[in-house]
């Protein structure tokens, strides 16, 4: 892979190019699903190529192929080249690059099991055991479980010099069970909706899981959900538990952000940011609890967005987002720290595969733990507690937000006193952060993992990394979704 | 045409050899690829441009009633070797289902002919200079450009062990652009299979003018509304409930058509089909194991009558397929995908001259769903919301929320405009017109 990373490399640096980098990336997946007590999608996948990426004419250039020969990484280079000239066509200024070392290094994440030494049938009896325990509570109408995995090994080089050498494993699983009845369905989901949890780990992650433990309540609590009552509409004080709040710091903090975003890059498709450049450092963004970090580095945990190196070649890195409610930083890459005027890139350039071009993409943005105990959280008068996101929507620029969640329970002082179906919550970002109340400790801090955020055009889908503990918010928006 | 359309045969006979010599008779394979261009602008200016070329093989076995499928991009020997033989191990390893269909025969499909040459090779000098022209319309505004031009080819073929060898090859262009004003923004979209189709100058002038008219937004209260519907937002969210035509989906109980088959669920003005081969569509004309795609009459006159079956749902339910299966295995089992929602005859002009209070929305975004049975949806409006009173648009208005029932929007809708392909952002292309219906439900408005 290096080899063929370098000899791509020389190919376009010969051009008289001002940068080039190289990609060459080895993806692995396995997909096993099952269905109502059957087999559902198992597949496995490889895929491998290089993505080229040329500074030329002031321009950017990409080109992708999976073509390895030699003729066939000529044409990539050629046409990367090709492309950055063409780009001068509608072309007001040079790009510019904030400074970055050069690296030689290898790296691979913590895997304590590597689950393609699993075999198929283990996992797949794994998960129909699962699935038959879900099937057993009377009135599910549809059972699902799922595990994925990946091993993704990347090469990077520069005409910094830079040769990086990486490897990622990553888990995920979860199930689903869903009831029909007179009109109306429910559903739940564990350990999170949308496949469930996922993070750079080995097959452990699904024995952490305690999947077939889970699966009878998840499975009575779908069914229960159609006698439970309507989540009432109104302003209510709310508690999320980590999963959702988790999706909520994804929405309302992870794009805003983007400083691709904020500068007009995304303007035609995933949208802005309400967060100007006149706002950092002068927003208060938060209550005085909140306290938010970007954080692709191993020490954090191991989240979709943790790695050594970022697809631009620059370390892992934390940063302060939020810090006691005050807005206080972007995630950046290395043109967009040299045009705000930072000395360097915080690391967030990320790219969804080979034939992607790297763009800022959320690495683990997390809220820290409070100091709260979870009896704190919830000893309100008088709450609404959710769990596990069933919908999510926010503006192009991130102020107005909703969410809607599978479960949710009437609490009075910290006592859950009847089930509710079909919560939901709205708001503004800013409004909602600061109406945070209590955040519990970090014995309940969760590090979850987001796998299909998209962004870009062609769109990419990146996985990306969310920690938070369950917390607590004041006179929020209760309801809304049914509303009118 | 592209360079090799022998090479998916001559791949699937090394699959066949492979398969045969591990004592395995049924094998399928699917073997795509393309080409894909994107020139990106944003600030008035190229700042991402991109190309990739991939090709794929994807190999299904079927053995006592499993099967499993294995997939590379190494297309070479050594290539098709190791994914026959992965496709096999992962085979053997999954369980039995005896409700498993052999392989599909081969049946008579009339091609498809959406491949256009001068579509597939379009330079990036063209895009370029395109896209130049386009940015230079909405600078002509005192307005900010961003958008994109896409040109792609794209090839798919899939073969059997019975004899299925369909073949499809498309080429797709798009251009999309957003124009920024100080406080308000304008949006234009379109695709077509032919290059020539695409008018990006025009598209970055409607989105300018949008724009241009939306400025310096007020603050309406959230409520019931009469809405004009342009035809990406028709897309975008009606587009939604198309998943739910499946009998694979009804069967699980996670469609909002269980107990509504055949029930006026919509307005008398309502007709939905599913036509592959309407001219304005885009698509093969067979579906994932080769079975040629029929037209469907979804809804008539509001009401619902037909949906899809995959050759498995078929069986069950003692029908014949459709022609509208997901490769297999996969648990979603079909769904209509060349969607065309009869128009009528009314401009979007005059829906306007007709209305006495109402807003007009270019566009919606984020729409995700709130309630499964109901079918409401939650979304915003985005790049151009208007007001409308006594008849013209008067003013831009800052963009809402809306978490509204598609049954109940396909029971208000008082005009249709001419049927149009649209492209958006949150549902494939389809054929749609723009509406007109009262009392769509905005929920919150937003501060911009």
């Amino acid at each position: 892979m290096k080899d063929l990373a370098l000899s791509a490399l020389d190919a376009v640096a010969r051009r008289g190019v001002s940068y080039a980098d190289v990609r060459a990336l080895e993806i692995r997946e396995r997909e096993i699903t099952t269905k109502n007590g059957k087999a559902g999608h198992v597949s496995g996948a490889e895929s491998f190529g290089l993505g080229i990426r040329v500074l030329a004419s002031g321009c950017w250039g990409f080109a992708a192929t999976d073509d390895l020969t030699r003729d066939g990484i000529a044409a990539a280079s050629e046409l990367a080249f090709q492309i950055a000239k063409a780009s001068s066509a509608a072309h007001k200024h040079d790009v510019q690059l904030a400074p970055e070392d050069k690296y030689e290094a290898t790296w691979v994440s913590p895997c304590r099991i590597d689950p393609f030494t699993i075999p198929i049938d283990r996992q797949l009896a794994s998960l129909l055991a699962v699935d038959a325990v879900l099937r057993r509570q009377t009135g599910i109408s549809l059972a699902e479980t799922s595990m994925h995995f990946e091993r993704r090994r990347q090469v990077f080089v520069s005409t910094l010099g830079s040769v990086i050498d990486q490897m990622r494993y990553l888990s995920g699983a979860g199930f689903s069970a869903l009831s029909y009845k007179d009109g109306e369905i429910q559903k739940r989901s564990y350990p999170n909706s949308f496949g469930g949890q996922y993070q750079l780990k080995g097959y452990e992650l699904v024995d952490e899981l305690r999947l077939l433990d889970n699966a009878p309540r998840i499975a009575e609590e779908a069914v229960a959900l159609h006698s439970a009552d309507q989540c009432p509409e109104g302003e209510f004080d709310l508690i999320l538990d980590s999963s959702q709040l988790g999706l909520q710091i994804h929405e309302s903090i992870g794009h805003p952000i983007e400083l691709d975003r904020v500068l007009g890059s995304e303007a035609n498709y995933a949208g802005m940011s309400f967060l100007t450049l006149d706002r950092l450092r002068k927003l208060r963004y938060g209550s005085e609890l909140v306290n938010v970090v970007c954080d692709a580095r191993l020490e954090h945990g191991p989240g979709l967005g943790t790695f050594a190196f970022d697809d631009e070649g620059v370390p892992a890195r934390s940063t302060d987002i939020i810090r006691n409610g005050q807005f206080v930083g972007y995630m950046t890459s290395r043109e967009t720290a040299a045009q705000v005027g930072d000395e360097r890139s915080n690391g967030c350039m990320r790219a969804d595969g080979w034939a992607r071009i790297p763009l800022i993409r959320m690495t683990n943005v997390s809220l820290e733990p409070g100091r709260q105990s979870l009896e704190e959280v919830f000893d309100a008068e008088h709450a609404i507690y959710m769990e596990t996101n069933r919908s999510w929507s926010i503006d192009d620029k991130r102020y107005n937000f909703q969410f809607g969640c599978e479960i949710g329970w009437e609490m009075k002082r910290g006592k859950r006193v009847r089930m509710l179906k079909n919560p939901s919550y709205s708001g503004i970002s800013t409004e909602f952060w600061n109406a945070c109340a209590a955040i519990a400790g970090p014995e309940h801090w969760t590090l979850w993992g987001v796998p299909n955020c998209g962004k870009g055009q062609p769109e990419q889908v990146m996985g990306t990394g969310h920690g938070a503990s369950p917390a607590r918010f004041r006179k929020i928006r209760i309801g809304s979704a049914y509303a009118g | 045409m592209p360079d090799d359309p022998q090479l998916p045969a001559a791949i699937f006979e090394q699959v066949l050899t492979e398969a045969r010599g591990l004592g395995v008779q049924d094998i399928e394979a699917i073997v795509a690829g393309g080409s894909h261009a994107l020139t990106r602008f944003a600030n008035n200016t190229i700042h991402q441009n991109v190309a990739e070329r991939t090709a794929h093989l994807s190999v299904r076995a079927l053995i006592d009633g499993r099967t499993a499928r294995a997939s590379t991009n190494r297309l070479d020997g050594a290539g098709i070797r190791d994914v026959v033989e992965q496709a096999v191990a992962i085979t053997k390893l999954t369980e039995p289902d005896p409700d498993r269909l052999p392989l599909a025969g081969p049946i008579e499909c009339a091609p498809l002919d959406r491949f256009d040459e001068r579509t597939a090779f379009v330079s990036p000098q063209e895009r370029a200079r395109a896209v130049a022209e386009a940015i230079q319309c909405v600078e002509a505004a005192g307005q900010t450009a961003a958008g994109i031009y896409s040109t792609d080819l794209s090839t798919f073929s899939l073969l059997n062990s019975r004899g299925v060898s369909v073949s499809y090859t498309e080429t797709l262009a798009r251009f999309s652009i957003t124009a920024m004003a100080s406080d308000s923004s304008g949006w234009a979209k379109a695709s077509a299979c032919r290059v020539r189709d695409l008018q990006p100058a025009e598209l970055a002038r409607q989105a300018a003018q949008k724009a241009a008219a939306s400025r310096a937004p007020s603050e309406l209260a959230p409520g019931r509304y009469t809405v004009i519907l342009e035809p990406a937002a028709v897309l975008d969210l009606v587009g939604q409930m198309f998943g739910d035509f499946s009998s694979t989906a009804i069967r699980d109980g996670r469609s909002f058509l269980n107990d509504r088959i055949g029930r006026k669920l919509f307005g008398a003005n309502i007709t939905i089909a599913d036509d592959a081969r309407h001219p304005l569509q885009s698509g093969a004309a067979f579906d994932g194991e080769g079975v040629p795609r029929q037209r469907l009459a979804l809804v008539e006159h509001g009401v619902v009558r037909e949906i899809a079956y995959s050759r498995q749902a078929a069986v069950q339910a003692g029908v014949l397929p459709t022609g509208h299966g997901f490769p297999l295995p996969n648990e979603i089992g079909e769904a209509p995908m060349n969607i065309v929602i009869a128009g009528g005859a009314a401009s979007v002009e005059q829906m306007i001259a007709s209305t006495e209070r109402g807003i007009l929305v270019t566009r919606l975004w984020y729409i995700r769903e709130v309630d499964p049975y109901e079918k409401i949806f939650t979304g915003m409006t985005r790049d151009g919301t208007f007001l409308i009173e006594n008849g013209a648009v008067i003013a831009g208005v800052r963009n809402f929320r809306f978490n509204q029932s598609l049954i109940e929007l396909l029971s208000n809708v008082e005009a249709l405009g001419p049927a149009v392909r649209a492209s958006g952002e949150e549902t494939f292309d389809m054929v749609v017109p723009a509406m007109k219906a009262h009392g769509f439900n905005f929920t919150e408005v937003t501060r911009f």
